[in-house]
């Protein structure tokens, strides 16, 4: 491994420089966007040195249960996440639960199966791999969720009528919902597909550019990369799916009844 | 025989009524009078109470695909969720013979959702209902978007599936048609249905 070129405050202050130029385009152009802009780096800057403060502490401590709680906190954000990208969420506790508790399921699950048999640290549930992991794996199966339930929620509200006929004509829920279904886990795993086919080609994934940055040798690192995306295509593909047919009963009931009242009205 | 046993919905006083087989029963009242509603609740489109017997089965002891296969609603506004229209028809061969009855050639099979005229569609979802071939038929103002013509076609196909035992609940507008089809007559408003 080749020795990593430390970075200090002024290489930073100088890298924000080209943000003042952003500014003042916006400022020029009128674009508005410079308030935005700044808070956006600001909180950036907050967000990710109080997560590497979090993160040397937990190294430090490598305790499961400090582990796991950090690990808690980050599903119930993504959470919060896949409830704010609907555009007509379900009613009530729906609109969180089931996103959260299907992305948990996939990223954890996901997570444990590479941390225990692939990754094998010592002690398997080391901080230093497991909350790296769990991050990538659950930022991807978040987006996912989202766009699948988005994309589900919302084309019942256009093909309302198309589903009623075919329910009245005695189809079951599931024959109804079907091209919506089709559609929503096309929508959530397009990204992972799309990220995987240009990976390389398009440009270098951020890990596996970190790594070489870091120092680590490239053909290393591309392991560490493919690893990481077989991991987020298999997180998001089980949480996309738990999340659709999840929704797709949600959306209709044991008599086979579409159920548009489950979703809040639109915004 | 349909029998309807205190069918409660939202926005309707609980109903009883019996249909028999080979009659049709005609809905009429103002617009917003829950007539609409009152069929989805026979067909258990919605969450309702009550119960419901076809020809002795009760509505409760079928899954409700298949209720829905023998009490077929058809909607005002038909839904299409495939290309063409042979996507959308369960058996052709079953309707066949009717389509020139209605004014449509057999090649309409093959024709695009997307350029169907309202009347064509409205035609064609019924003609796509009775391929299913149900004892009941729930009509939602099956003929609001066609011509005089094709309205006594219309009608004449379903007086010739009546024939056969078909039962209908018929929701109209026109008092006129009300009395050419049906041998009863119900009348909803307020929320209250009662005979007319």
């Amino acid at each position: 491994m080749i020795e990593y070129i430390r970075l200090d405050t002024l290489d930073l202050v100088l890298a924000g420089l080209l943000l003042l130029i952003n500014g003042g385009l916006s400022l020029w152009l009128r674009l508005g966007l410079e308030r935005h802009l700044a808070v956006a780096a600001l909180r950036m800057v907050v967000q990710l040195l109080a997560v590497a403060l979090v993160l040397r502490v937990l190294f430090a401590t490598v305790s499961p249960w400090l582990t796991a709680g950090v690990a808690l906190a980050m599903i119930l954000f993504a959470g919060r996440e896949i409830a704010a990208r609907q555009a007509r969420g379900f009613t009530g506790w729906w609109s969180y639960g089931l996103g959260v508790s299907c992305m948990a399921m996939a990223a954890v699950a996901v997570t444990l199966f590479a941390l225990t048999t692939q990754i094998q640290a010592d002690p398997w549930y080391h901080p230093q791999f497991a909350i790296p992991l769990l991050g990538m794996v659950l930022g991807n199966t978040m987006t996912g969720i989202a766009l699948g339930l988005d994309s589900l929620t919302s084309g019942v509200g256009r093909e309302r009528a198309a589903i009623e006929a075919q329910l009245a004509l005695g189809a079951t829920r599931f024959q109804a919902l079907r091209p919506l279904m089709r559609d929503a886990l096309r929508s959530a795993l397009m990204p992972t597909i799309n990220a995987m086919a240009a990976a390389g080609l398009v440009h270098l994934p951020g890990m596996m550019t970190g790594q070489i940055l870091a120092g680590m040798e490239p053909v290393e690192a591309s392991k560490y990369q493919i690893l990481i995306m077989f991991l987020i295509a298999g997180g998001t593909g089980l949480g996309a799916v738990a999340a659709v047919f999840g929704g797709a009963l949600r959306l209709t009931d044991e008599r086979h009844r579409l159920r548009p009242d489950r979703l809040v009205k639109g915004r | 025989m349909l029998r309807v046993d205190h069918l409660a919905v939202l926005g309707l006083e609980p109903v009883s009524f019996e249909v028999g087989d080979g009659a049709c029963l005609a809905v009429r009242g103002p617009s917003g009078s829950g007539k609409s509603l009152l069929l989805r609740a026979i067909a258990d489109l919605d969450p309702n109470g009550g119960e419901v017997e076809l020809d002795g089965l009760r509505r409760s002891d079928l899954p409700a695909p298949q209720w829905r296969e023998r009490v077929c609603y058809l909607a005002t506004d038909s839904g299409w969720w495939g290309e063409t229209v042979a996507d959308h028809v369960r058996d052709w061969q079953a309707i066949a013979g009717e389509l020139e009855a209605l004014g449509l050639p057999e090649s309409c099979r093959d024709w695009p959702v997307s350029q169907l005229s309202t009347g064509e569609r409205q035609r064609l979802a019924l003609l796509r209902a009775l391929a299913i071939a149900p004892r009941v038929l729930l009509l939602d103002e099956p003929t609001s978007a066609l011509d005089t013509a094709a309205t006594a076609a219309v009608e004449k196909l379903i007086a010739a599936r009546r024939a056969d035992g078909l039962i209908v609940i018929w929701v109209t507008h026109d008092g006129e048609q009300a009395q050419r089809v049906a041998s009863r007559r119900l009348l909803v408003e307020n929320g209250a249905v009662k005979p007319q």
